[in-house]
């Protein structure tokens, strides 16, 4: 089963155990200017809003890399830079629509989210299930639930 | 190790920025945070010297916890010498300013001196350097940190500063970061105005890697979150309805203090109650709570953002308070609400705007609008005077005061005095609630006994954060005692202070105490922190707590503070409780104290023994 990250902006507190999560996974450091997972906050409209790769099926930054740096990982379908390949050209960071893949000043080269190979380490820390892994097939599974629910309030209140 | 192992020294006459190693020897005996940075303070300082001079300190520190994983790690805490005390001072904020500094590669900065005209400290990870601050002066924190990440071109920088309250000499001014979040007690934004410095702006892109044991450390962290997840205060409680959870329960109790403490109960609690924020206001169908917010690394998230509605008639024609920003914590609703007898949800939700837009303590300010509402209600100031009607339950006068005193015009200069010196001003010292010339927050002494032990003993002024009773006599952590009692209360005060101290000390939040004791705190610690030999224990914590303890009153004791200073104002000791479970009661505070002195090992006159000095390395 293909697995896909699946965001809730809705219940999203701002902690930043993510971006920390993130950073510790790849960098083996609590720094948050190392995540690829960013939290916005969109402070007047009291919005926390989580972002990172959404691992496009077809993916821009993918096709547009000159050296072939960035290939997918056949078992979680992870869109991944190799390192050693990637030359810092940085044209990835301009192909890609949603800012989602970033240059790294301090490695020459660019960063991505990689799914953690299949157990994303921002998923485990997230405190409130704002940041899930789920079916990709079914990413609005929880949504539907809900509404679900609602219906079925409704038509007995009414009856 | 936790810790960056660095400080930065600003010598702030001089104009310069220094890196210095971190005394690693102190580290190991005061943590970090509150105790190292108070050590620090007691070393470099005297005691006697005059709040406001240049000849006063000012430290910014964090913690070895803080910038980690660990949950809540994200604060820091402002030492100095209080404006409104004179005592030492220690306020600790959360937000995300702490998290930075650290990930700038900073354990703390020591201000000393005072500029010759306004500044800011800038910090990029090693970089730090004094710049200009004319342009800001005169500016609110709203808008210093907005000018500040434009000019940065760097959204990201995180900004702590003061407002006009600070800079104005408002004696309980504080210091605000991340908009809503403040370094509140004692005075501490004060003293950062008083040297000319108007803010403290951080990038940090170093992070935190020095941890003792990486993995011992995710296995601490990851069980001790659990713990706050499961439990019904930090799990359901906190994050559902903030500390305002309390409102309704304490008000149950008749422990409120109401109308400048006349009464311990208020007709409108619900009003201005947690449940109230949640339901949707009659005006205009919203509800004035938004959702909860955390700070850096918590996984509690407390935190209420409010938005309150565009047509109430404090913000008609003033649209920067019509977005969603910080709402109504606990203490602030009482202050600004029950203490003065306003039950104007909206209205008491833009007080608490105001006090974060120019730097204020809405606890102390609150409270001395209360005691100016009864100076009003005597006759000893008028409409006149005051520049509005006055009587208590006045939004408006609420509202038209707090405006006065953040902008520092007409009565806002007698108000920045605080409730102590303006009542002694005005020849009625008795009114002001306060001990040590700190307004005593929202538990009232007669309904809950251990807390006027609290307040009398607390080393920065009358506070509810250095010995939280109310856990265990209102809510039973770590187990219930009775609140109408005084018997068993000393002890339970001072277990409570110095296991505070050492969570102080920390980088976490003191409000994780609902849940987590040193039992969960301890492993955390010892993963993160080089402990010798003997690693950090919850011993080692405690004794920690007590050297802490008795490191600050040894301080204040040389300042000048005596015994009598340990006191409650008079109407707690002579005017009981007039309705309620408390009805009858007045507080226990004069058979608490001896005992308490002596359990801590100090003598009638509360000065420490030699022997209590020896036993903690003093």
């Amino acid at each position: 089963m293909q697995k896909s990250l699946h965001i809730d902006p809705s219940k999203c507190t701002g902690c930043l155990q993510c971006e920390m999560a993130c950073s510790y996974e790849n960098h083996g450091v609590f720094n948050i200017a190392k995540s690829r997972i960013k939290v916005f906050n969109f402070e007047h409209e009291g919005r926390k809003v989580p972002y990172t790769c959404t691992q496009c099926a077809e993916a821009w930054c993918l096709n547009a890399c000159p050296v072939d740096a960035i290939r997918i990982d056949a078992a979680t379908g992870a869109k991944v830079v190799h390192k050693d390949v990637c030359v810092g050209c940085k044209v990835c960071t301009i192909a890609c629509p949603f800012g989602t893949i970033n240059y790294v000043a301090d490695s020459g080269k660019v960063q991505k989210c990689d799914l953690c190979g299949g157990d994303p380490a921002c998923v485990t820390a997230c405190p409130t299930a704002a940041i899930t892994y789920v079916d990709a097939d079914w990413t609005g599974l929880e949504k539907m639930r809900q509404w679900a629910g609602k219906t079925n309030t409704q038509s007995r209140a009414s009856a | 190790m936790g810790w960056a192992r660095k400080i930065l020294r600003v010598d702030l006459s001089k104009g310069t920025c220094k890196s210095e190693p971190l005394n690693m020897e102190w580290a190991q005996q005061y943590l970090g945070q509150r105790g190292l940075a108070t050590k620090y303070f007691v070393e470099e300082v005297d005691p006697k010297v005059d709040p406001l001079s240049p000849a006063n300190k000012l430290i910014m520190a964090t913690g070895p916890l803080t910038g980690t994983m660990a949950s809540t790690g994200g604060r820091y805490s402002v030492i100095t010498k209080g404006a409104l005390t004179g005592a030492i001072a220690c306020s600790n904020s959360g937000g995300y300013i702490g998290a930075e500094l650290k990930m700038a590669g900073w354990d703390m900065i020591i201000f000393e001196g005072k500029s010759p005209k306004p500044v800011y400290l800038s910090i990029q990870d090693d970089v730090a350097e004094l710049r200009d601050a004319s342009h800001l002066w005169g500016k609110t924190t709203w808008d210093t940190e907005e000018i500040i990440k434009s000019s940065h071109h760097d959204p990201q920088v995180r900004v702590c500063s003061i407002g006009r309250a600070g800079e104005n000499g408002v004696l309980y001014a504080c210091i605000v970061n991340d908009l809503h979040r403040a370094a509140g007690r004692s005075g501490v934004g004060t003293v950062m105005g008083s040297k000319n410095l108007k803010a403290v702006a951080v990038r940090g892109t170093v992070g935190v890697s020095g941890i003792r044991d990486f993995k011992a450390f995710m296995t601490a962290t990851t069980a001790a979150k659990k713990v706050l997840a499961d439990n019904a205060v930090t799990g359901q409680g906190l994050p559902t309805y903030g500390t305002q959870v309390l409102m309704n329960v304490i008000n149950e109790m008749g422990a409120l203090p109401t109308r400048n403490a006349k009464d311990v109960q208020f007709e409108g609690a619900r009003k201005i109650s947690a449940e109230a924020m949640h339901e949707k206001r009659l005006s205009d169908g919203k509800a004035n709570l938004l959702t909860n917010a955390a700070c850096f690394g918590c996984t509690i998230a407390c935190g209420r953002i409010s938005q309150v509605d565009k047509n109430h008639w404090s913000v008609v024609n003033s649209p920067k308070y019509w977005g969603a920003t910080g709402g109504l914590e606990y203490e602030a609703a009482w202050s600004l609400g029950a203490a003065d007898g306003v039950d104007d949800l909206d209205a008491l939700t833009v007080a608490n705007m105001i006090c974060n837009e120019d730097g204020m303590d809405p606890i102390t300010f609150g409270a001395t609008v209360g005691a100016v509402m009864e100076l009003y209600t005597m006759g000893v100031l008028t409409k006149e005077q005051i520049g509005i009607e006055s009587p208590f339950g006045s939004a408006q006068a609420l509202l038209e005061i707090a405006h006065m005193t953040a902008e520092g015009r007409g009565f806002g200069k007698e108000m920045a005095l605080g409730s102590a010196r303006l009542t002694a001003k005005y020849g009625h010292p008795e009114l002001s609630m306060s001990v040590k010339s700190q307004e005593f927050p929202a538990y009232d002494p007669r309904g809950i006994q251990g807390m006027g032990l609290t307040y009398a003993t607390s080393n920065r002024g009358a506070c509810h954060l250095r010995s939280y009773t109310v856990a265990s006599e209102v809510l039973g952590i770590p187990v219930k005692t009775d609140p109408l009692v005084t018997e068993g209360k000393p002890a339970l005060v001072m277990a409570f202070q110095d296991a505070t101290a050492a969570f102080d000390s920390s980088g976490t939040c003191v409000f994780t105490t609902f849940a987590w004791s040193l039992n969960d705190l301890a492993p955390q610690i010892d993963a993160a922190c080089e402990g010798g030999e003997a690693g950090w224990s919850v011993e080692r914590l405690a004794e920690l707590g007590a050297r802490i303890w008795n490191m600050e009153r040894v301080f204040n004791n040389a300042a000048g503070f005596t015994a009598k200073d340990d006191d409650l104002p008079a109407r707690l000791k002579t005017e009981p409780a007039q309705s309620g479970p408390a009805k009858g009661l007045v507080s226990g505070i004069d058979k608490m104290v001896p005992e308490y002195y002596k359990l801590r090992g100090w003598d009638a006159a509360g000065v420490p023994d030699k022997e209590t000095l020896a036993r903690l390395g003093l």
